[in-house]
């Protein structure tokens, strides 16, 4: 047994609106920059839908993840090690920009500055490609609440796999969002293809990053990835992917898809697993069996056993307490009411859902039935075997069991807390009814429903002895790395002679610092055609350069020390 | 022997090599963000898909037609009965196959970048310049190729022009022997030459990355963030200062 620790989210279908929040506050603090305007490392798509990129889970075209071979071991879909370095000059499996979708903005300008004329001036879709006139056909959620109907529904990969009269029905049944970041797998396929082995995956928390250093832009992991949540930059030429905001988790801060998640639906905790089984677990043959397989693979941080095992592997005391804590270990293994998406895939996913039962609520209501009352909601679920079916597809490889299940406490969970909002008295009967006690029911019902922020996210910080490591707590001057201002390397202050692209990444708190700064004080948009963008990783807006981020302060005016972008003074800055 | 063999075939060719060398440790160490193969898969595939493995195929063939032909004595192969004419016709045949498919791959990857809207606006100026560079030492090189070997009858540069090549490399280089090469392949010479010096300042880095060791390699990678390492700065220099606006030497 060898103990490590897994960062890991689950999500509450039961709450998202689709109100895209974590899409867009993502959007802002990642990939805002020209290069992966394309991209959402969080997106929320409807279901039934295509996704994006579309149809994305039609692994059959796509050639994601891995599959078990005839001797019971695991090789990428795409194929192994050979087959990919042949394939390497053009990748016959990738997406291209239109799978996602051509980004463009709006000639704005031209609104102000159009001569005089009969006709009101338009501002008019410019492609951020190629800075042409371009038609908008597609984009991240054009099929936002099923708009495009059946034409485009027909469409969904899942719903391809349930059978033809359960379509019908289905149709006429019900939708719901699903929000969806990198899956941090337990088994990377995306780190598996890499050629340059630039993609790993954190021993400490489980985050699964790509080493802009190292990257080459082979493009492989797009492919490796069946869930697509690797993303080709296409102006600097490597792959970027969510990074699960490492730089907040760190200090023990949530990722900003969660922080700013209006419904509350997110959760984020420690996992402890036992990574000498996971490939085993990964190469289960049936793959109905691969939900219950993960399952095994994670150890209960309870047990003394498995704690004397993380102390001896390494994991501090706070870690093992905080997974203890884990509302990630209740949602997955306690209640059991959180489950993975497409285990299918074999990677091992650990963003994990609990599926909705808010539709088939909303369906008994309109038929004129109470929708929570138990025995009401305990036939649905079965009687509804559409939505059961369709989520199964997405949860449990086709598997309806393990989701009736989870829907079924919910359900209970619901007529129980109603008797008791009413001031009936509650019905030990209901808990029973789905093997937990009232105590069990009413612990879920808190952490699902009124969990506070410290509740839904138990995050250890990283260790003290590592902080002056780690970039976002500086202990060390902030400015001393290599390239850094001084030392006449690229990044912000100062292009190198090769473009945008060209350089060390600068650490992150230096450009948050200056990004930040610069977007304040600016009052210009970027622009498609600008030459020049550097990362801005973390807090920066669509406004201000990133390029020229060092503080140019007019020499003459304010009596600001130029020299120290350290020490100025931020009150004193501001017009 | 005069100055202009003595620059042409020693200073020349140690330039270029000490540019290509001391470039590629310069790049590596000051941009590795830089370093990749700045791909346009994502914008078009459909030439690509041809054009590039043509091309990259191609050419890798060519090397090891070079690396046979250049850096194998020709006392070797006939050591073990590969007679001249059985050689000659070989390195002939293979290599105007391959030079042909390089230069097919090119020509439909050029085509493609010039006429694909997103891919010509992603063609830098650099980009452009290597293409010259790159299109001259391989247009050169199956000229003489098809034209010194097939239409007028054969010449065996194993005599002179790869006795001089290695001659480089024992540092006891001798300009002599290339003055009996003819003009087509010494323009190729100067051309490759003067492409290896340009080499580390463009997109062809990559190939120096190519990811031989994947083969080899565990699927998946796992690092500490333990080993995530911030450069010491050498004791002589003192603590860490901010910076001041004169050494920050903005290059844009």
């Amino acid at each position: 047994m060898r103990v490590m620790a897994q960062m890991a989210m689950v999500m509450n279908l039961d709450k998202c609106i689709g109100c895209h929040t974590c899409s867009v506050t993502c959007k802002q603090a990642w990939t805002n920059r020209s290069g992966v305007e394309y991209v959402w490392f969080n997106n929320v798509e409807t279901r039934p839908g295509q996704g994006y990129p579309r149809t994305y889970e039609n692994q059959q075209r796509w050639q994601g993840g891995w599959v078990r071979t005839r001797s019971g071991r695991l090789k990428p879909r795409s194929g192994g090690r050979l087959k990919r370095m042949f394939t390497i000059f053009a990748n016959p499996k990738l997406p291209s920009m239109q799978d996602y979708y051509e980004p463009w903005t709006y000639d704005y300008e031209h609104l102000i500055t159009a001569p005089s004329s009969d006709d009101i001036p338009v501002a008019r879709p410019k492609s951020l490609l190629t800075g042409e006139d371009m038609k908008i056909t597609w984009s991240a959620n054009w099929d936002d609440s099923l708009a495009g109907g059946n034409e485009i529904t027909a469409g969904d990969p899942v719903l391809a796999k349930v059978s033809e009269q359960v379509r019908q029905e289905y149709e006429k049944t019900f939708m719901f969002f699903l929000p969806r970041i990198c899956e941090h797998c337990l088994n990377p396929s995306c780190a598996a293809s890499c050629p340059s082995g630039a993609i790993y995956k954190r021993s400490e928390d489980g985050i699964v990053l790509v080493d802009q250093d190292r990257c080459r832009g082979w493009r492989m992991c797009i492919t490796g990835c069946p869930y697509k949540k690797v993303y080709f930059n296409h102006r600097t030429g490597k792959a970027e992917k969510c990074t699960f905001c490492f730089p907040r988790i760190e200090i023990g801060q949530p990722t900003i898809c969660s922080e700013t998640c209006v419904g509350r639906l997110r959760y984020l905790g420690l996992l402890l697993y036992d990574s000498d089984r996971v490939a085993e677990a990964a190469a289960t043959e049936a793959e109905a069996d691969l939900y219950a397989a993960q399952r095994s693979v994670f150890l209960d941080p309870h047990d003394p056993a498995v704690v004397s095992a993380a102390r001896a592997g390494g994991i501090p005391e706070d870690w093992i307490e905080a997974a203890q804590q884990s509302p990630i270990w209740d949602l997955i293994m306690k209640y059991e009411v959180a489950l993975p998406l497409h285990p299918e895939y074999r990677t091992m996913p650990m963003v994990w859902y609990i599926p909705p039962l808010s539709p088939v609520v909303d369906v008994l209501r309109d038929t004129g039935h109470d929708g929570e009352e138990a025995g009401n909601l305990f036939g649905a679920i079965d009687a509804l075997r559409i939505p059961v079916d369709y989520l199964a597809e997405l949860f449990t490889a086709g598997d309806p069991a393990p989701v009736r299940a989870a829907l079924g406490r919910l359900a209970a969970m619901r007529a129980y807390q109603r008797r008791g909002n009413l001031g009936e008295t509650p019905d030990d009967a209901i808990p029973a009814s789905v093997g937990m006690t009232t105590d069990e029911m009413d612990d879920m019902y808190r952490l699902l429903a009124v969990a506070k922020y410290e509740q839904r996210y138990v995050i250890p910080a990283a260790h003290a002895e590592d902080a002056h490591r780690l970039e976002k707590i500086a202990t060390e001057c902030s400015l001393d790395y290599e390239g850094g201002p001084g030392m006449g390397g690229g990044g912000p202050y100062g292009q190198g002679p090769f473009g945008e692209s060209s350089g060390t990444p600068v650490p992150i708190q230096v450009e948050t610092f200056d990004a930040q700064r610069s977007r304040q004080r600016a009052d210009s948009l970027t622009e498609a055609g600008d030459p020049a963008q550097r990362t801005n990783l973390i807090d920066a807006g669509g406004a201000g350069s990133r390029t020229g981020a060092r503080p140019q302060k007019d020499p003459a005016g304010e009596g600001g020390d130029v020299t120290s972008p350290g020490v100025l003074d931020i009150n004193r800055d501001q017009p | 022997m005069n100055t202009v063999h003595v620059l042409l075939w020693v200073v020349y060719p140690y330039l270029a090599i000490t540019i290509l060398i001391g470039g590629l440790i310069w790049r590596y160490r000051y941009d590795k963000f830089g370093w990749t193969t700045r791909s346009t898969q994502l914008y078009e595939t459909a030439l690509l898909r041809w054009g590039s493995p043509l091309f990259h195929f191609g050419v890798l063939m060519v090397l090891i037609g070079h690396v046979v032909g250049l850096l194998i004595p020709k006392s070797w192969t006939e050591a073990v009965g590969i007679t001249e004419h059985n050689y000659h016709f070989m390195a002939v045949f293979i290599g105007t196959v391959a030079g042909f498919c390089t230069l097919a791959g090119m020509v439909i990857l050029i085509a493609r970048r010039r006429f694909t809207g997103p891919v010509f606006a992603a063609t830098t100026r650099n980009d452009k310049a290597m293409y010259v560079f790159l299109a001259a030492v391989i247009v050169l090189g199956l000229w003489n190729t098809v034209r010194g070997n097939i239409t007028e009858g054969g010449y065996d540069y194993r005599a002179d022009l790869s006795p001089w090549f290695r001659s480089l490399f024992y540092f006891s280089p001798d300009p002599e022997l290339m003055t009996s090469v003819p003009i087509g392949f010494q323009l190729h010479v100067v051309a490759a030459f003067a492409l290896f010096a340009f080499w580390p300042f463009t997109r062809l880095v990559h190939a120096f990355s190519a990811p031989i060791g994947y083969v080899t390699r565990p699927y998946v990678v796992y690092r500490s963030y333990g080993t995530r390492s911030r450069p010491a700065r050498p004791g002589w220099e003192g603590p860490p200062t901010l910076p001041t606006r004169s050494s920050s030497r903005s290059r844009r």
